[in-house]
């Protein structure tokens, strides 16, 4: 049997990004040093699509991020379908405006006269060494304006798949890739694949504990569900894919069935993605269930630079553990 | 290819804009006072020559990004007067079904393609509506609206910059009506001028200044910007100055306002100045002009009619269009 071909996240979103811009013409890519000139991206991306796609549809930007957002809102509604990217997470504070309230806002605000059917790329994540202002998971403040979708990748399959949907769906959506994994290797898609978005995977079905994930948790989760059926322990993973807009039914199906639910985020704890999925099941799933639903985040601090201090920041695979082994004890 | 002349048509042609821009303000405001509209209006009372020339230099399928004083624009730009006084009244007739209000007014048919409630934020969109322009080939030009305040926030120097390193076919109106807000031009902004910050993105940028009450000025200069983003020379920031009559919002004291900057104003209310010009030039007689007012004042009157007899918007609606795809 030929070895699969495997992809690191980084050539998830390259290739994604490539099939889109041969697919469809009014593709559109703008960004600080995207363009081959600039070395390709910061993150080497985008490498390459500017000599083959040209510069007028894969586009260097100035370090402007409210004009970058701004821009590719302007050519959604003329009919284009443009991805910006914004290079760190934390630097889309400065475009809030054009993405919260025009972006997410113009469909409603119009009467569904016009959709911005634009893509945000942003990249973060803590344990890179590169302190408070480039690391934040910002995800739950888009989570909560309605209007536009979340999204995190968790496999590389996923991110080509995912981030194809993203620049496809007819609504802006913020596509989340994780610094710290980035030449994480996993199996290639096929061409062309899409999943959908809005719809959660259970991509591992048990009977015991429902662990549910985004994103960079999803590797420890995997490790840890075998680890626990080697115990005969069952878990039922939930990989979310889609932030937001939830897929609650999902969830619900799957707490209903387990009894026992522990959520896990990179993201700061309080006022979280975690709080919202167990408002969720407490509201829907009350009845079914035989523990506390538990919640495994980051703590409520600024992303420390100091090494020490930031895996002391950052929710460990083993809190994950520990919180499963107490919702079995009923606790 | 030789300009477009001004011309004693197109002297009416504004005018006639202009009035009934003018008819349209009086009337809302006239709902608004006798409690049959309950809004926030920013009337664009004094400026409406701005928007009348810009309208007539416009073709049919350019684009405007305009902001909560956007009355005169959207009307210039050929929105139908009926979609946007049944939008005020948040009926289901109007442009947005009463979902984006006088603040949000979005009307693509006429290329009304936002209207923002956030300060200078319309400039940045701009930018991207120009770029497809530039990547079709269209030939499209697009006009964004702004006040004077807005020259003092950062997106406009980023949309500004970005719109000269791409030469993009986007012109900077701003409408330059001597207050932000209450704050007067002069205790806000460090140039004398909003259009000599243009000199600060190089040879790709134009900077005018025009008396934008004044219709020939205002044209000849809007005319000069659109064809120079036609033809891919680049964007113009023209500042057209201005007044406003009626404070920053309907109901506004303005005990800001000097009184006697206020009575200048009105003495020199361009609705009656360009009146008394063709007039005298012997374009039309006043009779001519009381029958315009009239039939647009029917017009006005039937708008909002149309209005007050068109459902409200179903509440079932308050969670459609979150998303294309929702239930």
């Amino acid at each position: 049997m030929s070895d699969v071909e495997t992809i690191t996240f980084t050539q998830a979103y390259g290739r994604a990004l490539d099939e889109a811009l041969a697919a469809d013409p009014t593709v559109l890519l703008l960004g600080e040093d995207i363009g081959d000139k600039e070395g390709g991206g910061v993150f080497k991306v985008t490498g390459g699509l500017s000599t083959k796609y040209g510069t007028d549809r894969v586009r260097t930007t100035p370090i402007s991020e409210q004009a970058i957002i701004g821009a590719a809102i302007g050519a959604s509604l003329a009919g284009m379908r443009p991805v910006a990217e914004i290079m760190f997470m934390n630097f889309v504070t400065v475009a809030m405006d054009q993405i919260v309230n025009h972006a997410a806002k113009l469909r409603y605000m119009s009467g569904g006269k016009t959709t911005v059917p634009i893509t945000i790329r942003t990249r973060t994540g803590a344990g890179t060494s590169n302190g408070g202002q480039h690391s934040d998971m910002l995800e739950a403040w888009f989570a909560h304006v309605p209007g536009i979708k979340v999204v995190v990748p968790s496999t590389p399959a996923d991110a080509v798949g995912l981030l194809r949907a993203c620049i496809e769906d007819d609504d802006p959506c913020l596509f989340i890739e994780d610094g710290l994994t980035r030449v994480m290797k996993g199996p290639a898609p096929p061409a062309d694949y899409r999943l959908p978005l809005g719809k959660a995977h259970v991509e591992r079905e048990g009977s015991d504990v429902s662990v549910i994930s985004y994103g960079r948790p999803m590797h420890d989760i995997r490790k840890l569900a075998d680890s626990f059926a080697a115990e005969g322990i069952s878990l039922e993973v939930i990989d979310l894919r889609t932030v937001s807009p939830l897929d609650v039914d999902t969830i619900i199906q799957s707490v209903c069935k387990t009894g026992r639910a522990v959520i896990a985020h990179e993201a700061v704890r309080s006022f979280g993605v975690g709080a919202e999925i167990a408002a969720q099941i407490q509201e829907h799933a009350f009845g079914n269930l035989k523990a506390p639903v538990k919640r495994i985040a980051s703590k409520d601090t600024t992303v420390p630079f100091a090494r020490a201090l930031e895996q002391a920041f950052l929710y460990q695979a083993s809190d994950i553990e520990i919180a499963i082994r107490q919702t079995l004890d009923g606790k | 290819m030789s300009k477009q002349q001004f011309s004693p048509e197109t002297l009416l042609n504004i005018y006639r804009t202009a009035l009934y821009i003018r008819c349209a303000d009086e009337g809302i405001r006239g709902q608004i006072r006798s409690g049959n509209l309950m809004l926030g209006m920013h009337p664009p009372t004094g400026q409406e020559i701005i928007a009348a020339a810009t309208g007539a230099l416009l073709d049919a399928d350019d684009y405007v990004v305009t902001i909560y004083r956007g009355l005169h624009d959207q009307i210039a730009k050929g929105m139908p007067l009926k979609k946007i006084i049944a939008e005020y009244f948040g009926r289901d007739t109007g442009a947005c079904k009463g979902k984006g209000g006088p603040m949000h007014l979005t009307y693509p048919e006429a290329g009304v393609m936002v209207t923002t409630g956030v300060v200078g934020s319309g400039m940045p969109i701009a930018n991207g509506l120009g770029w497809a322009s530039q990547i079709k080939g269209d030939k499209r030009v697009t006009v964004t609206s702004f006040g004077d305040g807005a020259s003092n926030i950062g997106a406009f120097h980023e949309a500004l910059n970005m719109a000269a390193v791409w030469k993009l076919p986007v012109i900077f109106l701003c409408q330059n009506n001597r207050y932000g807000e209450a704050t007067t031009y002069e205790d806000a902004t460090a140039s004398k001028t909003v259009a000599e910050r243009a000199a600060a993105y190089g040879d790709n940028m134009v900077g005018v200044t025009v008396n934008g009450n004044d219709p020939e000025e205002m044209w000849t200069a809007m005319r000069d910007a659109i064809e120079r983003a036609r033809v891919g020379d680049g964007p113009t920031l023209l500042e057209a100055n201005t007044y406003r009559f009626s404070g920053h919002y309907f109901g506004d004291p303005c005990t800001y306002m000097p009184k006697e900057e206020v009575a200048e104003a009105l003495a020199n209310d361009p609705i009656v100045r360009v009146r008394e010009q063709i007039i005298a030039a012997g374009i039309v007689t006043d009779a001519d002009i009381d029958a315009m007012k009239e039939a647009f004042e029917a017009e006005v009157e039937e708008a909002i009619q149309f209005a007050k007899d068109s459902p409200m918007t179903d509440v079932s609606e308050v969670t459609t269009d979150v998303y294309g795809d929702a239930k």
